[in-house]
């Protein structure tokens, strides 16, 4: 059963994106330690852990897009999930300084003892064991997107309702994070790390390592949607998101359907989350910020939604984009990004992935005159709040907004 | 208790209205085991309301909706009466575009429908040879692996038909199949559905008076959501207050 999900999941395209990302994975690395600084095809360390980041935020686009791309649910909160991962590790990472502190004490961080805290407030315990931490990374953004998705997808919110409240789950999250009395450092949040299982996060080997094991999640989180989006299952959620009523009249249980979607996309996100904060030596509140959760839709849909290599593709190339912006003309990056998302609405419905497709097909037509037809990928705009394509059915099938 | 004990579909003294706007009226509907009942009328007369009522979309105010003598189909959900075994055809083609003819039929073939069982399937050569003879049925073998977006009008309601089947339920609602159709592929739908009909009860509603003599079955007139006629179909078209409300128009 398991090996039949396996097997479908590794044919076609994906096995390619797996495979490209484990040579990823063990070729950067290789090019940054073997390589002597100077030598042709030496990686520089910043550069590293640079990547290490895009494939961080990649993993978050390809979470997202199992979610909107396959199931039709755009959600404005990923980034929550992302950010909650990111904090389970930024504790492990605090718990590991000791007594390096400033404040020099054995137990407590530096932010509690500044804020006179006697002892470690319930949540931080087991925080200082690693597996227990991780546990966490995927348990708390995958319990949070279960209640929540529950909750919604059982009262029956969809389109922009849905995306509303996604919006307002992170923001409340924010504010929550900004609070000193949450116990999370308020809006410093958790930095000046310094050992990650008893070795340096600074250390070139360490940056290494993390990048390797970004690069090899990313692999896994593509094997996992593969697996997922060939199964049956992944053509019910297709069909969820083509004609939510028509599927319930089939007598699958639409709400399932996208709680599960949902909470594997979270967790995807949470451990996305914790790869990033090690590699950027900080999280803060900041990363709940609403406008973090649009980005990561803004890469998605320029990629190419509803495919698996569309959002890595966007999530890198929109955040290479972003940091040559913000290192040459920093107060144009908004403007620029706002112009691209509505470029690619506009002109590039189906993202890079699309106009590659077109491409070829434009090739293959002029070779041989017969050619399968594309299949019909909704339209990006008018359909992105609901979740379907107008075009193919009446109202008859049409789900209800919230109540 | 005693009068839809032998019943496949029971439905007595239901209304619905929208917005003050009744749009079933005290309808009272039965249907037997193995039965084909024919529903006739005028446009807004009601015909795919009761539907959604039947298949759980819409609520009634009020009225009694009994599923094989005994289950309340008014408690429960879309998904949960699909389950029980009540399976519809909408009046526009509702398949799924963007998947192909297999994959909207193996999606509709009858199978556990748990998050973990649809995500672990796979079909299996029992399940390929029920996927394929339906497709014969509904001569759609030759398309098996083309988006469902591609075909025509007729085909898709031929699709539609063949959802149902693979969906193998013991009652059917089909509205309007044959819109769209030829000639031809009006008769075969006909005869499909009689077919049908010797196992299963099914519902169909259709405004083509010839395809419905094809079908020779009872037959039900609605009008303003309640019924105005039944019997034979000679019975209610030769029924003047039929011919005046409904057929004379
Ligand atoms: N959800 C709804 N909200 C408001 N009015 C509705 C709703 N559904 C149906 N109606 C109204 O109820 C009446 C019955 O509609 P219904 O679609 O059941 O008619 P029908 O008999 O199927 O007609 P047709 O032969 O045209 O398909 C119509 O006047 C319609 O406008
Ligand atoms: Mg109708």
């Amino acid at each position: 059963m398991l090996t039949q999900a396996l097997f479908r999941a590794l044919d076609k395209k994906a096995i390619w994106v797996i495979a490209i990302f484990l040579a990823v994975a063990v070729l950067v690395p290789m090019a940054n330690l073997l390589i002597p600084p100077g030598q042709f095809g030496h990686v520089p360390t910043y550069l590293v852990s640079l990547m290490g980041k895009y494939l961080a935020y990649a993993i978050l686009a390809l979470a997202l897009d199992l979610v909107w791309g396959y199931c039709g649910i755009l959600s404005l909160g990923h980034g929550a999930f992302f950010a909650l991962g990111g904090y389970a590790m930024g504790m492990y990472l605090m718990r590991q300084i000791g007594t390096r502190g400033v404040y020099g004490h054995p137990v407590l961080p530096d932010f509690m003892v500044f804020l006179n805290y006697s002892e470690l407030p319930w949540f931080w315990l087991g925080m200082d064991n690693f597996w227990f931490a991780m546990l966490m990374v995927v348990f708390v953004p995958g319990l949070l997107a279960f209640v929540f998705g529950f909750f919604a997808f059982r009262s029956r919110v969809t389109g922009v309702y849905l995306s509303i409240i996604t919006q307002a789950m992170t923001f409340a999250l924010l504010l929550a994070f900004f609070r000193n009395d949450m116990g999370f450092g308020g809006n410093n949040g958790l930095t000046d790390f310094k050992d990650i299982l008893g070795v340096s996060v600074q250390a070139q080997s360490t940056r290494a390592t993390l990048f390797a094991a970004t690069a090899i999640a990313l692999a896994l989180s593509v094997l996992v949607c593969s697996m997922i989006v060939n199964s049956k299952l992944g053509k019910v959620m297709v069909a969820v998101r083509d004609a939510e009523s028509r599927t319930r009249f089939l007598g699958y249980r639409v709400e399932y359907v996208k709680l599960f979607a949902f909470t594997v996309s979270a967790i995807m996100a949470g451990i996305a989350g914790a790869l990033y904060v090690p590699q950027v030596g900080i999280i803060n509140p900041s990363e709940f910020d609403p406008a973090n959760s649009i980005e990561v839709v803004i890469w998605t849909a320029v990629g190419g939604r509803g495919t698996l290599i569309g959002p890595i593709i966007g999530a890198i190339v929109v955040n290479l984009g972003k940091s040559w912006f913000t290192t040459t003309l920093p107060e144009l990056w908004l403007f620029a990004l706002g112009a691209l998302f509505v470029f690619t609405t506009l002109f590039l419905p189906k993202g890079i992935v699309g106009l590659w497709h077109q491409a070829r097909d434009r090739m293959r037509r002029r070779t041989e005159p017969e050619e399968r037809p594309e299949p019909p990928t909704p339209a990006q705009s008018a359909d992105i709040e609901r979740g379907e394509d107008p075009a193919s059915f009446g109202h008859e099938a049409q789900p209800k907004p919230a109540e | 208790m005693s009068a839809h004990t032998d019943t496949m579909l029971y439905l007595d003294g239901v209304s619905v209205a929208f917005d003050g706007f009744k749009a079933i009226n005290n309808l009272a509907i039965i249907v037997k085991p193995a039965e084909m009942l024919a529903i006739i009328g005028p446009n807004g007369a009601g015909k795919t309301t009761m539907m959604d009522i039947i298949t759980g979309k819409t609520r009634p105010d009020a009225g009694q909706v009994l599923f094989d003598g005994r289950t309340d189909l008014t408690r429960l959900d879309e998904a949960a009466i699909a389950n029980l075994g009540i399976g519809r055809k909408f009046q526009k083609p509702a398949v799924f575009e963007s998947h192909t003819v297999w994959d909207n039929l193996e999606m509709a073939l009858k199978k556990p429908r748990g998050i973990f069982s649809t995500l672990f399937y796979t079909a299996s050569d029992d399940d390929v040879a029920r996927i394929t003879e339906i497709l014969e049925t509904v001569r759609l073998i030759a398309r098996k692996d083309e988006f469902a977006a591609n075909l025509s009008h007729g085909q898709k309601q031929w699709l539609e038909i063949g959802m149902l089947l693979a969906q193998d339920p013991k009652l059917l609602l089909v509205d309007e199949p044959v819109a769209g159709m030829t000639d031809s592929e009006t008769e075969e739908t006909a005869k499909l559905l009689r077919e049908i009909s010797k196992t299963r009860s099914v519902v169909v509603v259709e405004h083509d008076m010839s395809f419905v003599r094809d079908l020779g079955s009872r037959v039900v007139c609605l009008a303003e959501g309640s019924v105005l006629a039944e019997g034979s179909l000679d019975q209610v078209s030769a029924n003047p207050v039929v011919i005046e409300r409904y057929l004379g128009r």
